[in-house]
């Protein structure tokens, strides 16, 4: 047992180890935590940075290691211990009820009995004074994503914590937004708390983290100032070597080239009481661009791929059409016959079947486009050629793998992202549509797929990219639409297109608003 | 102290997809040893009396070919519903159905024969099955009603459907009575196999026909690989173009057919006409038939197998031990319980754990070291 302890330590982590049948998801771990200070952990998806905070949090217990809060060995084995610690916890996901209100939700985790109204008028205080407006009685299905998270925050700060940690906090949130977390964070700095924050954004870790833990593959590679680090150090140490960056060569005469992804004047009424309505979306997508669509989650993303895919059908045959025909009333298999390819954001259970083999799961969505080459006479299946297909496709997006013809449940996030992108990309599709391309994926194998997408576009396709991540976009797209709460906005070229004025826009500026301020500038 | 700790497997087990059910039918042995050893009998008396006895004759085998027969054509059936995530539980009302409608032939039309007949019994059993299974399917797709409530309350409907038949519009004149339809024509009669070595008839082959007919489909065809996408992952199968509507009623109608062609064959075959009772629960059992094959068709022969002789065990030890045939029962109840419970191998190693030294130790130090600190 380590005899001195530095007192200023809030937290002390010493060789915590976490196991997994054969994976070891946290190898001799150790952490320092000071009071009143911003620590960042940082590392790809995959690298052990959820278990390391679950095992904080109490809801992993760690096969070995010791953990001091304030010089005392303690032992973490419920949240309940956590909380009565002094530790709270914004998840990524959220817990919340969305028919339920901000105030009773808060109720709900707080379990001491106090009456609603009372814990009503302590969060709205609470939310006023660290600059996070909040109203408690409003239902959580009628708030932003960004609102949401503030009723977590508040909760974790009701239960007075003295370690908060925030996972992944700014991945739903806009640039204009997060700014607003970062001075709520400075402020509870300021008053001595620390803060443990999570995040593989290296430009928001050096603005606000005064020290910083990198994992990787489980073990800690590193604790450092990433104030004196650069992006491109932070992001070598996390990976472990040189991300390749992407190309994007910059198109001549895009005005003139055919659209081949029409979308009309497409409209769609809400599924459920708390799904987004399409209003009135319009948009080309031209052989040889890349157009990307922005937006916090939630705002419509997912209801929109669904229309664009077939896998929801529109009244109007023409609000979708497909290389000049309309489609709108095909299927989703009808739309991929018109030269259609897509890539849903859940890859396990949506993109792939989770218990089927690869060889399997690329027949899944090219089943009827490549009819003749896998299917014969008689409804069988042709499995000698659809195996030499999937191999070919593990070839050229280099998949890793543990088996020549694995189910996709075992395998990584990214690497059976690179099998489903590249299951589409091996067929030339004429338009491909992508929703969250890199979303949980390495930064080796995200760039690897994101230089695929533009060399598709470049080769005579339309390529329309949703996703979250505002430094993809702007690396990929020609030209950037936002979607927000069911409305998308004008594409906004690249060459004008700012992560501030995107930002505006993600936060329900209204669509014209980019345009005009494009005019006068 | 010891206890069992599960640990999901990173892969499903294909060994213990395969040995699975082995394990269930030797821990089914092990329990019915008890059941009998509390019975006062001698387990390994009454073993060689269920399991040993029933098969050793030639005219025996040909009696669990008629018992197997209509369990491995359902089965068969239901193991595509299972595979699709579609729950028909109603078989044996689709069998009855499928008895009425192929009966319906010789019963009105006894004066009709030759070789057209029996074809014809056999497909409007089959339609009668699918028809009938069309039922909770339409009610499953329009109204979104449960259908395994749907397809077990409609057993119920049919039996007592055919119950009022025999002893009302359809009872012989000439039966004195009886609750029963005329005795079939000789061509509306499903011939033996073998007549002189025992009673076993075509049905059988429909049977073995049937399950290599659905292997192929299962394993080799676009269709069966759209049962598997849709059932084990319906948002998948959606993304892939399948719909979720057209595979509820395709595997109702299939297995609701061979359901009905099971129907029909006992009758035709076995029977010989109708009556109010034409079945031992042959559309329950199947269904542990098909989890017992662990819903493989080839798995399902055996298995079909298996549980036709807990009919004949059963039947035996009645007779010559004096039990009730309610233990065919007991043990089909048995293998399906511990069928599905050895399921559990395929997803999950078993770990014992002794409270390992080793594993305690830095817990135990965690906990000891704030007193160490206040004794200090």
């Amino acid at each position: 047992m380590s005899a001195n302890h530095d007192g200023a330590n809030l937290l002390e982590v010493r060789g915590l180890t976490k196991i997994f049948g054969t994976l070891t998801a946290c190898d001799h771990v150790d952490l320092n935590i000071a009071k009143g200070e911003i620590h960042a952990l940082l590392g790809e998806n995959g690298a052990g940075k959820s278990t390391l905070v679950k095992m904080l949090f109490g809801s992993l217990e760690a096969n070995s290691g010791e953990i001091f809060w304030n010089g005392q060995a303690v032992r973490i084995t419920s949240p309940g211990v956590a909380k009565k610690l002094g530790i709270g916890m914004v998840f990524q996901h959220f817990s919340l009820f969305e028919a339920l209100t901000a105030a009773e939700n808060i109720a709900l985790s707080l379990d001491d009995g106090s009456p609603i109204s009372s814990i009503a008028a302590k969060a709205r205080a609470l939310s006023y004074s660290y600059g996070l407006p909040l109203d408690p009685e409003s239902l959580v299905g009628d708030l932003s994503v960004g609102e949401r998270q503030r009723i977590e925050i508040i909760r974790c700060l009701l239960q007075t914590p003295q370690l908060i940690i925030l996972d992944e906090p700014t991945s739903v949130l806009t640039p204009q937004e997060a700014d607003k977390l970062f001075e709520t964070l400075e402020r509870l700095r300021a008053e001595g708390k620390s803060i443990l924050y999570i995040s593989h954004r290296l430009e928001e870790v050096k603005r606000i983290c005064d020290r910083a833990t990198v994992l990787r593959h489980g073990k800690v590679v590193g604790h450092c100032n990433p104030r004196e680090e650069t992006a491109g150090s932070l992001a070598r140490m996390m990976v472990g070597s040189e991300v390749q960056a992407v190309v994007r060569a910059p198109v001549e005469g895009i005005e003139t080239a055919r659209p081949l992804l029409e979308i009309r004047g497409l409209d769609r009424k809400p599924a459920t009481p708390f799904s987004i309505p399409l209003k009135n979306i319009s948009l080309n997508v031209r052989a040889g661009e890349v157009i990307g669509i922005a937006g916090v989650a939630g705002n419509g993303q997912g209801e929109f791929f669904e229309s664009v895919s077939g896998e929801v059908l529109q009244q109007d045959g023409a609000s979708v059409r497909i290389r000049g025909k309309d489609a709108g009333g095909l299927t989703i298999t009808g739309r991929r016959l018109l030269g259609a390819a897509f890539v849903p954001e859940e890859r396990l259970g949506h993109g792939a079947a989770p218990r089927m083999k690869l060889s399997e799961n690329l027949l899944l969505s090219r089943h009827a486009t490549d009819g003749k080459a896998f299917v014969g006479t008689g409804g069988m299946v042709k499995s000698g050629a659809v195996y030499a297909a999937s191999q070919r496709i593990i070839e050229a997006m280099d998949v890793r793998k543990s088996a020549p013809d694995p189910e996709a449940a075992a395998l990584s996030g990214g690497n059976l992202q690179k099998f489903i992108v590249g299951r589409e990309l091996d067929r030339r599709p004429s338009v491909m549509v992508v929703n969250q391309p890199t979303w949980g994926v390495d930064a080796g194998a995200a760039a690897h797929i994101r230089q695929a997408l533009i060399e598709l576009s470049r080769s005579g396709s339309a390529v329309l990219v949703i996703s979250q991540d505002l430094d993809e976009l702007f690396e990929i797209s020609d030209a950037i639409a936002v979607m927000h709460n069911g409305e998308l906005s004008r594409p906004m070229p690249i060459a004008e297109a700012t992560f501030e004025k995107v930002g505006l826009l993600m936060g329900g500026a209204e669509p014209g608003h980019a345009e005009h301020t494009l005019e006068t500038a | 102290m010891m206890r069992l700790e599960l640990v999901k497997r990173p892969q499903r087990s294909a060994l213990f997809s395969m040995l699975s059910p082995f394990i269930a039918f030797a821990l089914t042995i092990i329990a019915g040893a008890i059941l009998f050893a509390l019975l006062g009998v001698n387990p390994l008396n009454a073993f060689k009396i269920y399991f040993i006895e029933p098969i050793s004759q030639v005219w025996q085998l040909h009696e669990l070919a008629i018992k197997a027969a209509p369990l491995i054509l359902i089965a068969v059936g239901l193991s595509v519903c299972y595979k699709a995530n579609i729950w028909n539980i109603g078989a044996e009302g689709q069998f009855i159905f499928g008895a009425i409608f192929g009966s319906a032939i010789p019963v009105l039309f006894p004066q009709f024969e030759g070789p057209l007949v029996l074809p014809l019994m056999l497909l409007l059993g089959m339609v009668g099955g699918a028809a009938y299974a069309a039922i909770p399917a339409l009610l499953k797709t329009r109204f979104n009603t449960n259908e395994i409530l749907t397809s077990l309350m409609l057993v119920y409907v049919a039996q007592l459907f055919l119950d009022w038949l025999v002893r009302g519009p359809w009872r012989d004149p000439q039966g004195h009575g009886f609750p029963q339809t005329i005795q079939f024509g000789d061509s509306a009669v499903l011939p033996e196999l073998m007549p002189d070595a025992g009673r076993a008839n075509w049905g059988f082959v429909f049977a073995l026909v049937a399950a290599v007919l659905i292997w192929i489909l299962m394993g080799r065809m676009l269709k069966g690989f759209e049962v598997r996408v849709l059932g084990s992952s319906p948002r998948a199968g959606r993304f892939a173009g399948f719909g979720l509507n057209r595979m509820v009623f395709f595997a109702f109608l299939l297995s609701g057919a061979l359901a009905g062609l099971a129907g029909i064959s006992e009758v035709s075959g076995a029977i010989g006409q109708l009556q109010p009772v034409i079945s031992p629960g042959y559309g329950f059992t199947a269904i542990i038939v098909a989890f017992l094959g662990r819903l493989n068709p080839l798995g399902i022969i055996g298995a079909g197998l298996v549980l036709a002789l807990t009919y004949l065990g059963g039947e035996a030890v009645q007779s010559a031990l004096g039990i009730s045939d309610k233990v065919a029962r007991v043990f089909q109840g048995m293998l399906l319980f511990f069928v599905l419970g050895c399921d559990t191998l395929i997803h999950y190693r078993i770990r014992l754990i002794g409270l390992a030294l080793t594993k305690q130790e830095p817990a135990a130090k965690l906990e000891a070291a704030p007193k160490l600190k206040e004794a200090r």
